[in-house]
C-alpha cells in the first residue's frame, strides 16, 4: 500500500545550523505516529518543514503520491495536510469562532463547512460555549483545544500535532490524549511530536526517535518503549 | 465656548483625515511590516484624478469614486511591481523601496503633469457653510466628518464580518499560521494594499476639498502626519491608528487655536513634544497591536 506521507532524506538548516540531517520516514493511512527525542533533536523542524513553515534544504516530501516538497503553506490545507503548531499559536485577538472560521478557510462547500462546525463543536463543547470570546482570554488547555479544533476545521486527512500537551495540567493532558484516540477512530491519520514519551508511545502505533537531527531508532511503539536508543536519545547519547 | 466647539469640529475633520491615512499605513504594516511612505503618492494620484475629471467636465459625484478607484488600482500595482520582490526582506529594505517608489512617482508627476500646483474644480457647495446652533461649519468639514464615520463603519464591518477581513486580522497577528490555514499570502497582501489605497483615496478627496489644488508633493506632509499618528496609536494596530489620527488632529487644531500668538511659530515643535511625551508613558502607543502583545506572553 502506498504511504499517505513519505519523506526521503529530508534536511532542514537554519543558516549554518543543520537542524535536520537527512531523515526518512513514512506514515500510513489510519496510523498514529509519534516523533520522540530530546529538545533540539529536530522534531519540530521536521514537522514545520512538511507544511512549508521552514524551507526544506534537501530531500523530498510526498503526500498522497504527490511531491509537495516546495509547496507554499497555503496549498497544503486544501490538499488535506495541516499542523497544530507548537505553543498553540491561536489568533488571540480573534474570537474563538473566528479562529475556527479561519481554520476552515479553504473549505468552499457550504455543507462541508457546516459539518466541520458540527464536528468541532461536538468534540469541544467548551469552544461552542466560548465562541464569542477572544481566543487570547482562554486558558492554556482551552487554547490547545482551539488549536486542534482550528486544524480540524480544514478536514485534514493527515493532522500533525506539535507538542499538544506542552504546559498543560495532567488532567487536561489526559483529555488531549483521549481526543487523539478519538480522532484516529474518526479516520484521521496523526503524527505527533511529544515530550510526554510514555503517553505518546501508549497511544501511537509506531514511533521514530530523533537525536541531533537524525533518526536513531524506529519501530512499533511497544518495542520502542523498551529500547535503549530511546533512553540514550533523552539522556544525550548518540 | 463657541470657539472651543468650532475648533472641536475642525479637529474632528482634520483628525478623521489623519485617521483614514494612518489606518491605510497600519493595514499594510500590520500584515507585512512595511511602512509605505509612497502612501502619500496614492493620495496625489487620487488628487490628479479629481483634477482631470474636473477638466473633462465629469461630475464630482462620479469623479470621487473614480479617484478612489484609481488610488486602489495604483496601490495594488505598487505592491505587485515594487513590494512583492522585496516582501521577505528586512523592514529597512522595504522602507527604502517605499521611498524610491515615492520619489519616482513624484518625478513622474513633475514631468508628466506639472511641477506647479494645479487647481481642482470642486462643487460650489463644498466651500459654503451652514449654521448649526450658532456654529458656522464649512460643508467640506461636515463632509470630512461624515466620510470618516462611514469609512470607519465600513472597515469595522469588513474586518469583522467578511471572511477576507477576518483573514487579514489573522494574518496581521501571525502570518505563517494564517498561511497554514490556507489563507493565500498574495491575496491577503493585495487586499491590504487595495484597502489602503481606498483609504488614501477617500483621504485625498477630503484633503483636496479643503485646498482645491493638487501638486506633485501633495501627499508628503499628510503621510508624515499619518505616520506620526500611527506610531502614537501603536504601529500596526487599527484601533490605535484611528485613536492616534484623531488625537493628532486635536493636538494640532487646539494648539493653532489656543496657543498665545507669540508661541504660534513653535506650534509644530510643541505638538510633536506632546506626542513624544505620550510615547514616553506609552511606548507601544495608545492601543498596541495584538501581535506585539502576543509576543510578550
Amino acid at each position: 500500500m502506498a504511504s499517505l506521507l513519505s519523506v526521503q532524506s529530508l534536511a532542514v538548516s537554519y543558516g549554518p545550523i543543520e537542524a535536520v540531517r537527512g531523515v526518512d520516514f513514512d506514515i500510513q493511512k489510519g496510523e498514529i505516529v509519534a516523533f520522540l527525542g530530546a529538545n533540539g533533536a529536530g522534531k519540530s523542524s521536521t514537522l514545520n518543514a512538511l507544511v512549508g513553515l521552514v524551507p526544506v534544504a534537501s530531500g523530498t516530501v510526498s503526500f498522497k503520491g504527490e511531491d509537495i516538497t516546495d509547496w507554499a503553506p497555503e496549498n497544503l490545507a486544501p490538499a488535506g495536510l495541516t499542523l497544530s503548531p507548537e505553543g498553540r499559536r491561536v489568533f488571540g485577538a480573534l474570537s474563538v469562532a473566528e479562529n475556527l472560521r479561519m481554520g476552515a478557510f479553504s473549505i468552499k462547500d457550504k455543507v462541508a463547512l457546516e459539518a466541520a462546525w458540527e464536528r468541532v463543536y461536538t468534540l469541544f463543547p467548551i469552544l461552542h460555549e466560548r465562541r464569542d470570546q477572544f481566543a487570547g482570554t482562554l486558558s492554556g488547555g482551552q487554547q490547545q483545544m482551539l488549536a486542534v479544533g482550528r486544524a480540524l476545521m480544514s478536514n485534514p486527512s493527515l493532522l500533525l500535532l506539535d507538542e499538544p500537551s506542552l504546559g498543560l495540567a495532567p488532567k487536561i493532558v489526559g483529555q488531549i490524549f483521549d481526543l487523539i484516540a478519538l480522532l484516529r477512530d474518526q479516520g484521521v491519520t496523526l503524527a505527533l511530536v511529544e515530550q510526554n514519551v510514555s503517553m505518546a508511545l501508549e497511544i501511537a502505533d509506531r514511533g521514530y526517535v530523533l537525536a541531533s537531527g537524525k533518526i536513531v531508532a524506529s519501530g512499533p511503539a511497544a518495542e520502542l518503549a523498551r529500547s535503549e536508543a530511546l533512553k540514550s536519545a533523552y539522556l544525550g547519547g548518540e | 465656548m463657541d470657539l472651543l466647539l468650532q475648533q472641536t469640529v475642525n479637529a474632528f475633520a482634520l483628525g478623521g483625515t489623519y485617521a483614514l491615512l494612518a489606518l491605510g499605513l497600519a493595514v499594510v504594516f500590520s500584515i507585512m511590516g512595511l511602512i509605505n511612505f509612497a502612501h502619500g503618492e496614492l493620495m496625489t494620484i487620487a488628487g490628479y484624478t479629481l483634477m482631470y475629471c474636473g477638466i473633462a467636465g465629469v461630475s464630482f459625484m462620479l469623479a470621487v469614486p473614480l479617484a478612489i478607484a484609481m488610488a486602489m488600482i495604483a496601490a495594488v500595482l505598487m505592491e505587485r511591481i515594487a513590494f512583492r520582490p522585496v516582501r521577505n526582506s528586512s523592514g529597512a529594505t522595504m522602507l527604502v523601496t517605499s521611498f524610491a517608489v515615492s520619489m519616482i512617482l513624484q518625478v513622474l508627476f513633475q514631468n508628466l503633469i506639472s511641477t506647479r500646483s494645479q487647481a481642482v474644480i470642486l462643487p460650489a457647495i463644498l466651500s459654503q457653510s451652514v449654521t448649526i446652533g450658532g456654529l458656522v461649519i464649512g460643508v467640506n468639514k461636515i463632509a470630512a466628518i461624515v466620510a470618516t464615520i462611514v469609512m470607519l463603519i465600513f472597515l469595522d464591518i469588513f474586518m469583522k464580518r467578511q471572511k477576507t477581513g477576518i483573514a487579514m486580522r489573522a494574518a496581521a497577528e501571525d502570518f505563517n499560521i494564517a498561511r497554514l490555514m490556507g489563507i493565500r499570502a498574495n491575496t491577503v497582501i493585495a487586499g491590504a494594499f487595495a484597502l489602503s489605497g481606498m483609504l488614501a483615496g477617500v483621504a485625498a478627496v477630503l484633503w483636496v476639498s479643503q485646498r482645491s489644488s493638487v501638486d506633485p508633493h501633495m501627499g508628503f506632509l499628510p503621510v508624515v502626519k499619518a505616520f506620526i499618528a500611527a506610531i502614537l496609536g501603536g504601529l500596526g494596530s487599527l484601533r490605535g491608528a484611528v485613536a492616534g489620527g484623531f488625537l493628532l488632529g486635536f493636538i494640532e487644531i487646539y494648539l493653532a487655536a489656543f496657543l498665545p500668538p507669540g508661541l504660534q511659530e513653535f506650534r509644530d515643535p510643541i505638538g510633536l513634544s506632546i506626542v513624544v511625551a505620550i510615547l514616553l508613558f506609552r511606548p507601544n502607543g495608545l492601543i498596541p497591536a495584538a501581535s506585539l502583545k502576543s509576543e510578550k506572553v
